[in-house]
């Protein structure tokens, strides 16, 4: 499809007696603000497709009727009043209507104070009780939503939210219902909203001009703006870094309510969790002194008979700080931070630096990263450090360093808009990148067009023109067949191939046994479909390739990407505008913190440990001697304190009980360790097997930047103070680091983002003034005019020979294939409202109330089968263990497939996953195993 | 029948309800060819909507939420639009309606000339409150606006066929008329 181009044409036209010159196609009210001329409005929002249906932004063009400016396009030589006697009559007149039917009291008024009618009634001096005009029968409210308060009364009928659930969030669960003094807006088929499929985005509240739509309260009472401090930062949630700032009550301390705010990353726009999901931060759990283990608490194990695996009499909730918190005493953090220290030299000294281990996370800062590693690779004096990241896109990254040298995007999500076509493979990303997936919603809706492949028929797959359901790990197979036929039907780029690429022999001989007949056996896509899709893809004069965990989270995870390369390679879709490689990175700082080396093989920048070069480097840059040998990732670590061999940990922010594969070995493994140091927020499920818990600081309380799945740095300032004694996570590492005998002091979060950038050449000249305040893309070469390079490898690759490399391969199927005994495929994931292991989502109240419970989705079919009642139990066994939960019936999971997400302890995921890697990322098949389904009484 | 009260064409019969099929395919066989022939009929898909909601209703009786996700698919509208649409319109049946659907019209002439009357006495005979079904599934009563036929009022309209001139006593004849 071609994109509309946008016109060159200007037009000039007098407003108020001054002249303006504007493109053509501007309406009058743009081009009034251009000349700084506000012309009051209802219905109108610049972020919104204007309907003119207020009428309150009339203006007097000369014509027989008023025009409303907001829709009316200027026109050449057109003289517009906006102010005169008469128009001001009919803003009145329009007003006292509106207010004739209006409810006695505005939501909005009471909370933020900015009703925009009652202000245009100050504005009038209209007094409401003077008002002598027919009230309807009055509507009512409905607050059956936990996160958005509904008064229709208060509804003038704008079709604000409207247009902002349908074009801007693409959710389109609002409309009209009725007419006359009957109609107002409506959910779906007219249900209440908190029974309607509203995913809470919130952004019906936030473009509400009145009190029909406003914020519940969470914490504390919703309050003016002006009566708060406003912060700007970033959410703290996945990796699209959706910008906000936050609005605090000083004296409450806390956080009351979050507003999207301008970014290329999220133009103002958020989802349920940035919006809602702030409240953790106030939880009473916070961990607010350190901790350490009771000696008559030892041998190490763990503590909560949820953790322990015991049965319990209910399901739910979080750890049990009742059962959990006995076996600790309160300490001082002297006491707390000499033992850690001593503990770690102990071991070191007894057992070698290769005793140790760190996992840093990918929700702490870049300088918390940066530190981290430095911490474990300068002072532990071992490469044993890694963080969650390699449980997301390990793969996705092996396969991106060895074919085109670098592990980052090479286009930003937004640039979707510019793409003929948009593939979309392996991503829930309504669910798990929702204010990305508006991205791509809003280009399939305009002329984009959108192929979706997914094991599961996600929220994405509704807005697709080309879905492709196919059987869950035959991704390769698929993409071979794809190939295949680009190559048989020349829908290749042969000038892209000759000048920047290397190795088509042997793919071309590959993928040739790889006819769309053969893969239609394999994933279950009939072969004319592999065809047509391949075909659209092979013709698009831009393309842009997204993908997530369901390419990444399997033993074929490296080969899977490595497919998704070839395909863009092959046909010349890197370094233009609408194309491009873009794996949607996880957690708000997964690029950041593998950007900053919380990983075992490279240091910061991705310079490698095995390079005597790099490690020079770094050893002249930190002032000691470093292990050559790059060290044990994530799973290995977790093998190594099975094993014995790993004997010391710390960890900062991360929760490998819940978070790793084969919960059940995680456990015996996190028990057998000699030392463990936990830093962390909350007591998490893997603080039980801690002998000293720090108390740190959540993402409100400190400042720091982060790196969102575009490559885009942006500061995360600090809203709230921490509670207690709690202290910021880069101090805590100073700390250990000091006593360890190796001196780390800095001033500020600021000072260590110096440091690392002057060690990492992608992130030269970027600093904290230039970063705000919607950051910048690395890398950026001129910080001071630049919003940093968008388009990466349009020249040529960081590889060796300067070109992408083809790295052909052959379809696997997954290491534990459905059999009689097992006869399921288990998927799991996550879900919108829930974050990885739940700890900061669940305490959140708005996020709770909708999702409380931990339920896996089946195929209705299937779930009949069984004789599972609509919302009843199943019990999951693997080879692994067992859990038992509710089950939904979900049309779009394929019979014969359980999806479980894994935020939920009491019905943990990952004691059922298989741990088995994938050879090259190392990263475990958390996608694909085979499960077996009963049904069950309850989930006791 | 009396003289004064006439069916609008003499000897029709209004078309049973019952025959409609809530759950029957929608725009299938020849309704598939009268689906593609409105949308000829239009520069867009969008404006189709009311001759495609009035089919629906022609096929199942009553527009469902079903039967306006469906339509909206076809339509590439989304659904709460679909609903607003059919929330606006009184002739569309957002509940499931009984065989006949009796329509009397409270427009100005008819209000004047009794219509309230008439009213009262179907719901009295079929025990039934407006916009509700009786319990044998038969009738249901709703008012609606001016059916255009103001010089003979009341104006009735049961299904697709029109009564003119009734009065409130003659409400039991037509109902026994009808079955």
């Amino acid at each position: 499809m071609i994109k509309r181009a946008k016109t060159t044409q200007t037009i000039t036209l007098t407003i108020d007696g001054r002249e303006v010159t504007v493109p053509a196609g501007t309406t009058i009210w743009d081009a009034a603000k251009e000349l700084g001329i506000e012309i009051p409005g209802l219905c109108h929002d610049p972020r919104l497709r204007p309907v003119g249906v207020c009428r309150m932004c009339v203006v007097d063009v000369g014509e027989r009727v008023l025009a409303a400016a907001c829709v009316r396009e200027v026109a050449d030589g057109m003289t517009v009043q906006t102010n005169s006697e008469k128009l001001e009559r009919c803003r009145r007149t329009l007003t006292e209507l509106l207010l004739s039917d209006y409810a006695t009291e505005s939501l909005r008024e009471q909370k933020t104070g900015d009703d925009a009618l009652l202000a245009l009634a100050r504005d009038y001096g209209i007094e409401r009780s003077a008002i002598e005009l027919p009230a309807g029968d009055g509507r009512p409210q409905d607050l059956s939503s936990p996160v958005i308060d509904v008064d229709h009364a208060a509804c003038i009928l704008c079709d604000r939210c409207i247009r902002a659930c349908d074009e801007v969030q693409h959710n389109n669960v609002i409309g009209r219902t009725g007419k006359g003094y009957g109609s107002r807006v409506s959910f779906d088929f007219n249900v209440p909203m908190g029974d309607s499929t509203c995913v809470a985005c919130g952004e019906c509240a936030a473009v509400c001009p009145t009190g029909a739509l406003t914020d519940k309260r969470l914490i504390v009472p919703i309050q003016p703006r002006n009566e708060l401090d406003s912060v700007q930062s970033v959410c703290p949630y996945c990796g699209v870094g959706c910008a906000i700032t936050y609005h605090v009550d000083r004296d409450a301390n806390a956080v009351v309510f979050a507003e999207g705010r301008e970014s290329p990353a999220s133009d103002s726009r958020l989802c349920v969790k940035g919006r809602y999901g702030f409240d953790y931060a106030k939880h009473p759990q916070r961990l607010t002194v350190p901790l350490i283990r009771r000696d008559d608490s030892y041998p190490k194990g763990p503590l909560s008979s949820a953790v322990k695996g015991e049965r319990r009499k209910k399901p739910g909730g979080l750890v049990d700080y009742d059962e959990v918190m006995p076996a600790f005493r309160e300490a001082t953090w002297e006491e707390a931070l000499d033992l850690a220290a001593n503990r770690l030299k102990e071991i070191k000294e007894k057992d070698g630096p290769s005793a140790l281990a760190g996992f840093g996370s990918a929700k702490c800062s870049n300088e918390e990263a940066y530190l981290f590693q430095k911490l474990v690779r300068a002072v532990f004096g071992t490469n044993n450090v890694d963080h969650c990241t390699r449980l997301c896109h390990a793969s996705s990254v092996a396969a991106l360093l060895e074919t085109i040298g670098s592990g980052a995007v090479t286009n930003v999500f937004a640039d979707v808009h510019n793409a003929d076509v948009a593939v979309v493979t392996g991503s829930n990303t309504t669910e798990n990148h929702p204010v990305a997936a508006t991205f791509i919603k809003d280009a399939a809706a305009d002329g984009t067009t959108l192929i979706v492949i997914d094991s599961r028929e996600t929220g994405i797959a509704r807005h697709a023109h080309h879905f492709l359901h196919i059987k869950a790990g035959s991704d390769v197979a698929l993409y071979n067949a794809m190939m295949h036929v680009l190559i048989e039907e020349d829908l290749v780029d042969h000038d892209y191939m000759r000048d920047f690429t290397e190795g088509f022999d042997g793919l071309r001989e590959l993928v040739k046994k790889y006819t769309p007949e053969m893969a239609q056996e394999i994933c279950g896509i009939p072969a004319d479909r592999i065809r047509e899709v391949a075909r659209v893809f092979g013709r698009a004069g831009s393309a842009l390739v997204f993908w997530g965990m369901g390419i990444s989270q399997h033993t074929t995870g490296t080969d899977n990407a490595r497919c998704l390369i070839s395909l863009v390679l092959l046909t010349g879709n890197v370094g233009r505008p609408g194309t491009g490689l873009h794996p949607l990175r996880g957690q708000n700082n997964v690029q950041g913190a593998s950007d900053a080396g919380l990983i075992p093989m490279v240091y910061p920048d991705y310079q490698k440990v095995a390079s005597p070069e790099s490690q020079k480097k770094f050893e002249e840059a930190w002032g000691v001697s470093l292990d050559p040998n790059p060290g044990l990732t994530v799973v290995e670590i977790i093998n190594g304190a099975l094993v014995g061999s790993i004997k010391g940990m710390y960890m900062m922010g991360e929760n490998p009980f819940l978070s790793d594969p084969n919960g059940n070995k995680v456990r015996k493994a996190l028990a057998n360790l000699e030392f463990l140091c936990v830093q962390d927020i909350f007591l998490t499920e893997t603080a039980e097997f801690a002998d000293v818990i720090l108390p740190a600081t959540s993402f409100f309380e400190k400042y720091g930047t982060y790196t969102n799945s575009d490559r885009r740095v942006q500061v995360g300032q600090k809203a709230i103070e921490p509670p207690g004694q709690a202290r910021f996570d880069w101090e805590l590492v100073c700390e250990i680091a000091t006593r360890m005998g190796y001196s780390m002091s800095y001033k500020s979060a600021e000072e260590i983002f110096a440091e690392f950038t002057s060690l990492a050449p992608s992130y030269s000249g970027l600093d904290y003034e230039n970063l705000k305040p919607a950051g910048k893309l690395w890398p950026c070469p001129d910080p001071a005019t630049s919003d940093g390079v968008q388009l990466l490898f349009g020249d040529g690759f960081p590889t060796e020979s300067g070109r992408g490399k083809f790295v052909p391969v052959d379809y696997q199927p997954a290491a534990e294939l459905p059999d009689d005994e097992y006869p399921f495929i288990l998927n799991t994931g996550r879900i919108l409202e829930h974050w990885h292991t739940g700890t900061m989502t669940r305490r959140s109240k708005a996020l709770d109330a909708i999702e409380p419970e931990a339920a896996c989705q089946m195929n209705p079919d299937d779930l009949t089968e069984l004789g599972v009642d609509p919302d009843g139990y199943v019990k999951l066994s693997t080879r692994r263990g067992t859990i038992t939960l509710r089950a939904r019936g979900t049309p779009g999971v394929a019979r014969g497939n359980v999806f479980v997400p894994f935020h939920f302890r009491e019905a943990s995921a990952n004691i059922l996953t298989n741990d088995v890697l994938d050879p090259f990322g190392k990263i475990p098949e958390f996608k694909f195993c085979a499960v077996k389904v009963e049904k069950a009484g309850s989930a006791a | 029948m009396s003289d004064a009260m006439h069916a609008a064409i003499a000897g029709a019969q209004p078309s049973q309800r019952a025959e409609k099929n809530p759950d029957a395919p929608l725009f299938e066989g020849v309704y598939k060819e009268r689906f593609d022939s409105i949308l000829t009929r239009y520069p867009n898909k969008r404006a189709a909507l009311l001759p495609v909601l009035h089919m629906a209703q022609e096929i199942r009786g009553w527009i469902s939420p079903e039967t306006m996700t469906r339509v909206a698919e076809l339509l590439e509208l989304t659904p709460a639009y679909v609903r607003s649409v059919a929330s606006f319109y009184t002739m569309f049946a957002l509940r499931p309606v009984g065989r006949y659907l009796i329509q009397v019209c409270v427009g100005i002439g008819c209000d004047l000339c009794g219509a309230e009357e008439v009213t009262e006495r179907f719901l009295e005979l079929t025990k039934t409150r407006i916009g509700e079904t009786s319990d044998d599934g038969k009738y249901t009563v709703v008012e609606v606006e001016c059916l255009g036929a103001c010089a003979f009022p009341t104006v009735v309209q049961v299904n697709d066929q029109v009564y003119e001139n009734v009065k409130a006593e003659e409400v039991e004849s037509l109902l026994k008329e009808l079955d």
